[in-house]
């Protein structure tokens, strides 16, 4: 496999002369990511992927060999035959086993995608136009999620600011979701305006973000890093200008910063509640973005 | 059998005058011939302006970053690229080969409903003149992407309204050209020209018909429910007013999918009626070819939500339209093995159309291995909205329905014109087309799954190469275009005389190379007789 692999990178190489910084395989195919449902996904692409090869192989070789050879040109003559029962069955029937082969790993791992029990962490998203807001639903915390300023300035038409001088152009966030390592989070989906789509790569999943309805996924990240995605459904002027990126912790680490989270929005509220007896969410989520710049 | 010119003069015939002179003629046309050539010239212009579009939406891609236009306008270019492309390069240009060819092939003398023929050409320009007005509208053109999703739709300012009566307009003027061709194919085929006798062309043309008359409607009846949620206070998809927006797109794609075998049926057709005559051997397993397009026809109304795998459907539904879906591989496989087969063990020859239809038999493959790959529900959840369905949309759309429709051009316009195109400029057109196209789109399977979503306007800095590269095709493909136009002007103005028959030996495979080149005013005023 990493033999075959290897030579399609090479093949691929070729096709791309005219890209001199022509690099890795993930610049060309799905990531294999880093859950579970993602590495399935990614096995499911391939499995898919050679099977199609393998049949444009055998249907383009006889495509080319009958263009190659029976050729008016070369004085060939034509056959007059115009159908062939035979030949038909077979070319029915076996796609339709292949197609099978195919079926049952996809259902496989449709059926464990729609499993959502034994969640360990719910984060609702809500997507608005253009940002995300997160929130831990069972911890009282939630903040919003945009572009980040470095990239908001370089993206304005006729900026001057080179894009490739801006660090993870167009994929950075001021504040990213955070979850802990290893453990199975349910996110819960919705929108508050027009439809958006919740999309991380490495987690192999998206999921419209739609008002009204309240969509769910899951995930479970085996490594910790910084993930990056974007929104993926058309919504609006700056659809390309609301990135999503995940940062996953240790599972202590990711304590600690729930606990400065938590901590920092009871700071924020209490000076607050000693001059109003309510405090708007805007002002608290206001204070608590405050909070997490500093 | 023979042609009919001389058969009008001789039975007398009072109705076999020319064309009236001047405007009055185009305008007042009640001529298949007529209202076909209006159709395929109104398709090109439009193929045309929906092409700068794509390009101004190329170069904003060349490079990462914002250098040319607001991202509210590119959001338009998409929209209206999209609805041009759809509504009026694609299903005009076939509509247009359907008025010129289905009569002349199945032996009849004009549509069955002429003057109906000319209110429903006339329909589209008003239909595309109400959409590129509405770039002009105050807060911008249309752009929520062609499917129009609501909520987002409703955003849209003046030009709301008359996009959406431009696509009625569209979808009365398709819904009167598909009543013509079922009633023409029914009813006036001449004698002996069973249905299964028919060439496959008429055929694709009659199960294409029944799917217009079947979806356009209901695609009407979306676009109203836009139009009443906008301006009428009602909230069929607001969901706070207890509608759903999710229906929209139910709705929506229950129309949408057939609508895209309505543009590929007819390219079925095509390729079916090219491959065999360079072949020089009949179209093998015609009657399967007939059946596999019914099955291909029936497919489209069950698979619909495989456009929606991630709004979120229960698990049954996600597996139902993902086992649909993967089905129709079936019938589109006997497809392409058919005309591998036609082409086994035949004398080929490689003329221009020849080559178009070659092209599409491979590109349109490869545009179906990604169909077959994003049907796999639990990968799309990967593909879905990223270039890589750009691309596969794409292969089907240009390499596969715009390829054929340039082949059916090349094949059927020495009949029209009387004329060979210039057979020298032509093969460069297609040479050029055939790369670009692929340098265009297939660097899009890259971009896509390596993360880029669709319809943004700029990208992070990882995508920059194989943007380029797609838009160095791009412009390419767009300059290559404007030599088929100077062809197709050429082969009108004059060029070598060809004979009825045209093609060497093209008399075997269908009525219309039996009438004079170019194809007189008023053909088959006496029925050939088909044996």
């Amino acid at each position: 496999m990493k033999m075959v692999k290897r030579a399609f990178v090479a093949g691929m190489a070729l096709f791309g002369l005219a890209s001199p910084a022509m690099a890795a395989w993930s610049d060309v195919n799905l990531r294999v990511g880093v859950t579970e449902l993602s590495r399935e996904i990614y096995g499911l692409h391939m499995l898919i992927l050679w099977i199609c090869v393998a049949i444009a192989v055998a249907v383009f070789g006889v495509m080319i060999y009958s263009i190659a050879t029976f050729r008016k040109s070369k004085g060939a003559v034509p056959a007059t035959f115009d159908h062939n029962t035979k030949a038909e069955v077979i070319w029915t029937v076996i796609p339709v086993l292949i197609l099978v082969g195919m079926a049952i790993p996809a259902a496989r791992t449709l059926v464990k995608i729609d499993d959502m029990r034994g969640s360990e962490l719910t984060v609702k998203v809500t997507g608005y136009q253009w940002k995300w807001q997160y929130e831990y639903v069972d911890h009282g915390v939630s903040f919003f999620s945009t572009l980040a300023r470095t990239s908001d300035e370089a993206r304005q038409l006729d900026s001057g600011i080179r894009p490739e001088s801006v660090e993870n152009y167009l994929l950075e966030v001021d504040n990213p979701l955070v979850v802990p390592q290893g453990k199975k989070v349910r996110v819960l989906i919705t929108a508050n305006d027009v439809i958006h789509a919740w999309w991380v790569p490495d987690f192999g999943m998206k999921k419209d973000a739609i008002p009204g309805y309240i969509n769910e996924m899951w995930f479970r990240a085996d490594e910790p890093g910084i993930y990056r995605g974007q929104c993926a459904e058309l919504c609006g002027r700056d659809h390309g200008f609301m990135p999503v990126v995940v940062e996953v912790k240790s599972q202590a680490d990711f304590d600690a910063w729930l606990a400065a989270q938590q901590a920092a929005r009871q700071a924020a509220a209490a000076p607050a509640a000693q001059t109003a007896a309510v405090v708007s969410p805007v002002d608290q989520v206001a204070a608590v973005r405050v909070a997490v710049a500093e | 059998m023979s042609a009919t010119q001389t058969h009008g003069h001789a039975a007398d015939h009072h109705d076999d005058h020319g064309p009236a002179k001047g405007i009055t003629r185009w305008l007042t046309t009640t001529n298949h011939k007529d209202i076909g050539t209006m159709y395929l010239v109104f398709s090109l212009v439009m193929f045309l302006i929906g092409g700068a579009m794509a390009l101004v939406i190329r170069a904003e891609l060349f490079v990462p970053g914002m250098q040319l236009v607001d991202p509210g306008f590119f959001n338009t270019m998409t929209t209206v690229h999209a609805l041009i492309m759809v509504f009026g390069a694609v299903m005009p240009a076939t509509v247009g080969l359907a008025n010129w060819m289905i009569p002349l092939q199945i032996g009849a003398p004009d549509m069955a409903l002429p003057r109906m023929n000319n209110f429903s050409f006339w329909l589209l320009v008003a239909a595309f003149s109400l959409l590129i007005l509405s770039l002009f509208m105050p807060g911008g053109g249309p752009a929520s992407g062609w499917t129009l999703y609501p909520p987002l739709v409703l955003q849209t300012g003046d030009a709301l309204p008359l996009a959406i009566f431009a696509i009625h307009l569209a979808g009365a003027s398709s819904i009167m050209g598909a009543i013509n061709i079922i009633v023409t194919i029914m009813n006036l085929r001449a004698p002996g020209m069973t249905l299964l006798k028919m060439p496959l062309f008429p055929w694709t043309w009659l199960i294409t018909a029944y799917l217009l008359i079947a979806v356009m409607p209901v695609f009407a009846g979306a676009v109203t429910m836009l139009l009443t949620d906008h301006f009428f206070g009602t909230t069929f998809f607001a969901a706070a007013g207890g509608g759903d927006p999710v229906l929209y797109q139910h709705i929506f794609w229950f129309f949408g999918h057939p609508e895209v075998y309505i543009m590929i049926l007819p390219a079925f057709g095509i390729v079916s009626e090219i491959i065999p005559t360079f072949s020089r051997k009949p179209l093998f397993g015609y009657d399967a070819m007939v059946y596999a397009t019914a099955s291909i026809a029936f497919l489209s109304f069950i698979v619909w939500a495989h456009h929606m795998f991630t709004v979120g459907m229960p698990l049954a539904g996600e597996m139902f339209f993902m086992l649909s879906t993967m089905l129709i591989a079936v019938p589109t496989g006997v497809k392409v093995f058919n005309w591998t087969a036609t082409m086994w063990k035949g004398s080929l020859s490689f003329e221009t159309p020849m080559l178009f239809a070659l092209a599409f038999l491979f590109l349109f493959t490869i545009g179906g291995f990604s169909g077959l790959m994003m049907a796999i529900a639990p990968v799309d959840f990967q593909y879905h909205d990223t270039y890589f369905i750009v691309a596969h949309f794409h292969y089907v759309l240009v390499p596969g329905a715009v390829f054929a429709i340039m082949a059916a051009v090349y094949y059927w316009m020495p009949k029209w014109t009387g004329h060979m195109y210039d057979t020298k400029l032509a093969n460069i057109h297609f040479w050029m087309s055939a790369i670009f196209v692929n340098v265009l789109f297939f660097p899009q399977h890259f971009l896509g799954l390596a993360g880029m979503p669709r319809r943004i306007p700029d990208y992070s800095t990882q995508f920059a190469d194989w943007n380029m590269v797609s838009s160095i095709g791009a412009f390419g493909f767009g300059l290559s275009q404007l030599l088929f136009v100077y062809i197709i002007w050429k082969c009108a103005k004059g060029g070598q005389k060809v004979s009825a028959e045209v093609w060497d030996g093209a008399r075997v495979h269908g009525l219309e190379w039996t009438v004079p080149s170019p194809a007189p005013y008023h053909t088959f005023d006496e029925a050939p007789v088909v044996k």
